[in-house]
């Protein structure tokens, strides 16, 4: 079996089994998103396509959403995702300077993914956990407290 | 349920996990059984009490509220025998009040009344018999045995509360209006989007006191006749959403959710539902088209949620904080609830304490309380004792409240009359150090990438107020600025469909008006008075503070400074880059910014 062919079958696959979790609805649209968005990692056109017609809803509908929500991806996110929190409790407290250091460190931008599919770098809103500030998320991981210097311990940890 | 005389909070905080919580679990476990206390103390596990680094892993004893610190497994015999059999502190492992604070909610200080609060690291957030124990569900009982939905509405229109989530309406109101509207179809909606930067007091209420959200929703369905209830609360809480999930699923095992509640023939259920990061779904009107499945975009009201919100039946949404105060005021009566706060404004309002502050944290303190005491009095003043310069209220559509006016009582009207809001309760402190053009441009920043993109006021204004913001700051500011400035808030004030258009221009107005002199400083002189922009400041080490140490040179990034050892150092201007390395590693403090 080709490579294509049997990435095909898991999109169906995953794409059926999130539909089976949350039912065929037009209500359940984002969290059958998000789903699939965990399982593989973007939304890409043939999830669209199938979506359309399982859920009987006009492509663009689908595309329309899945473009709008920050934690939805219609391009392919990198094995890593980190989440930089931009917001002023943080940038007050040295967020700045901590940015910087990503950036550098990964070589990236804002919404940009590494070209070895490692790291994908995202700014987010507030997390909510400002006492610890300036903050990030690597994947699930919460790292407070952050300086500039930390940033490359911290992400030399991830494979 | 049964009766301990202690409770034993265990921190199982990942770090402390690391450092042997559960060791110390299994220990004290072992202990109790040992001298037959194990049914007089109960342990809880809690996800974090202190800053774990230093004082993992640790544990508090109630109801003393001795937080002990540093714990080994291999000292728990003496602990127990100290403690449980002798009622003496272990005074080698006890914390200092001061060191034991969470890093979010420390103990009440003096001026603090906490309602919303009040069970919030108390209880076990996991467990409804401790809610129930905390006259939890009483006010329901009282609800749907004793009242009529309009009475409760009386009773809250009685106690003035205003929506907790910044607009202020008087929630008994919005409750009536969707009472009166026609249909049979009606539903609850609490908004959990708690998406302003530097606030997370809905976060910690979900969290640590979960039945206290779904009580206040239940009566509210019971108050507008709604039999099913939605909590859209964002993705970005992880652990708000699996702490109320299981606080529904034993509600409804208790029969307090669901069909025939305590046996009435009152019927209502609730479910949980998740943004996808998305800061405008906070809007009422693209919460619900995210709750649809659809793009969070908002529309134009009226109509109000209260004639068509979902699916286009009347729905009643408030914020967390709000409905986490409705069974205090069933139970301790609007009376007593309308006995605190201002005219206006009744009760209290918790706020979110950040930035340039020593105590940052989660305040509850009664609305009319100044600026200056919860600055100084809650928040222990500023870091390093430095000036104030202004206070951040209401998030990124709030405006900043220069020092000058901080002996203003907070409440709704008066922070909106100093050209600020309430908002959801967010507070920035900003010290002497901060630049003000900075943060306008900062918050314009955050708002013009999450304008949603529906209305061109919003869209493209923003855009251009950032971009000659963002001139300013890089030295490129020029005459007229500031009156295009003026005239495009103006215009996107006037224009914008929702709140996050309508309130985007409120950092710039304020900032305008109260550090006018920051702006023109930037534009004429081309110098931050704060020495923050980078394009306006100038590195310059000092002839006799300069040892010729020679640490800058060798960390500069782009050997911009030369100099022999133990001779002055000098810096080429044409080619640093202003990272401020240098002045970071001179240890003469001989580097200084002009």
């Amino acid at each position: 079996m080709t490579d294509q062919v049997s990435a095909s079958m898991k999109t169906t696959s995953v794409v059926d089994e999130a539909i089976q979790q949350h039912g065929v609805s037009r209500s359940e649209l984002i969290p059958i998103l998000k789903t699939i968005m965990m399982r593989l990692g973007f939304i890409s056109p043939e999830v669209v396509l199938q979506l359309s017609q399982k859920l009987n809803l006009p492509s663009i509908e689908i595309t329309s959403v899945a473009t709008f929500y920050r934690m939805l991806s219609t391009a392919p996110r990198g094995k890593h995702v980190i989440q930089f929190c931009e917001s002023a409790p943080c940038h007050v407290v040295g967020g700045n300077q901590v940015w910087q250091a990503i950036t550098k460190t990964l070589n990236l931008q804002a919404g940009e993914t590494s070209a070895d599919h490692r790291w994908t770098l995202i700014t987010t809103s507030c997390l909510g956990v400002c006492g610890i500030g300036p903050v990030m998320l690597v994947d699930t991981d919460l790292y407070g407290n952050l300086t500039p210097e930390e940033v490359p311990h911290i992400l030399s940890r991830y494979d | 349920m049964a009766f301990y005389r202690s409770t034993v909070l265990v921190s199982v905080d990942p770090v402390c996990v690391e450092k042997g919580a559960y060791e110390l679990i299994d220990a004290l476990n072992d202990e109790l059984i040992k001298q037959g206390l194990i049914d007089e103390v109960r342990i809880l596990e809690t996800p974090r009490l202190g800053d774990p680094q230093k004082f993992g892993p640790d544990m508090v004893v109630y109801p003393e509220g001795t937080h002990y610190t540093n714990l080994n497994y291999y000292e728990i015999p003496r602990l127990v025998e100290e403690h449980f059999i002798k009622g003496r502190i272990l005074k080698q492992y006890a914390a200092k009040m001061q060191d034991a604070i969470d890093e979010e909610l420390s103990a009440p200080k003096s001026k603090e009344i906490r309602v919303v609060l009040r069970n919030v690291g108390v209880i076990d957030p996991r467990n409804i018999e401790d809610y129930i124990a905390n006259d939890g569900y009483q006010a329901l009982g009282k609800v749907l045995t004793e009242m009529s939905p309009e009475e409760v509405i009386q009773v809250v229109l009685d106690a003035k509360l205003r929506g907790r989530g910044g607009a202020g309406f008087p929630t008994g109101l919005k409750w009536r209006f969707a009472r009166q509207a026609a249909g049979d179809i009606k539903y609850i909606v609490c908004n959990a989007d708690e998406g302003d930067p530097g606030a997370f007091m809905n976060r910690r209420v979900l969290e640590g006191d979960p039945h206290s959200v779904v009580e206040g929703m239940i009566i509210a369905a019971y108050a507008i006749g709604a039999r099913q209830g939605y909590i859209y609360c964002r993705a970005e809480y992880p652990i708000a959403v699996s702490t109320m999930n299981l606080a529904m699923k034993q509600a409804r095992a208790l029969g307090l959710l669901g069909k025939n509640i305590l046996g009435t023939d009152f019927s209502f259920d609730l479910e949980m539902r998740m943004g996808a990061g998305a800061f405008v779904c906070g809007e009422e009107t693209a919460l619900m088209a995210s709750i649809e499945g659809g793009r969070g975009e908002p529309r134009v009201r009226p109509p109000f949620p209260a004639q068509k919100g979902l699916w286009g039946k009347p729905t009643n949404i408030n914020t967390v904080e709000t409905y986490a105060n409705v069974p205090q005021i069933i139970l301790r009566g609007a009376e007593w609830y309308a006995s605190m706060g201002t005219e206006k404004s009744k009760g209290t309002k918790t706020f979110a304490l950040a930035g340039d502050v020593k105590n940052t944290g989660l305040i509850e303190v009664p609305f009319g309380i100044k600026l200056s005491e919860i600055i100084y009095d809650v928040g222990n003043g500023i870091k390093g004792d430095k000036k104030l310069k202004a206070v951040q209220t209401g998030g990124p559509m709030g405006g900043c409240i220069p020092a000058s006016m901080i002996d203003l009582p907070v409440d709704y009207e008066t922070l909106g009359q100093a050209g600020s809001i309430m908002g959801s309760g967010g507070m920035i402190v900003m010290d002497e150090d901060t630049c003000m053009v900075d943060i306008a441009r900062f918050f314009m920043e955050f708002i013009q990438e999450e304008s949603c993109g529906k209305c061109v006021p919003c869209r493209v204004g923003t855009r251009r107020i950032l971009e000659i913001l963002e001139g300013i700051c890089e030295g490129r500011g020029k005459e007229g600025d500031i009156d295009t400035l003026r005239s495009l808030c103006a215009e996107i004030k006037e224009n914008s469909l929702c709140g996050l258009g309508q309130g985007a221009p409120a950092p710039v107005v304020s900032t305008l008006n109260h550090f006018l002199d920051e702006y023109e400083a930037h534009i004429k002189e081309k110098r931050c008075p704060a020495k923050v922009c980078r394009a306006l400041i100038k590195y310059q080490i000092m002839d006799g503070a300069c040892t010729g140490c020679t640490v800058c040179a060798r960390n500069c990034p782009v050997s911009a400074i030369t100099g022999e050892r133990k001779q002055t150092h000098v810096i080429n201007q044409d080619i640093c880059i202003k990272c401020g390395i240098c002045h970071q590693v001179c240890a003469f403090d001989a580097i200084t910014v002009i």
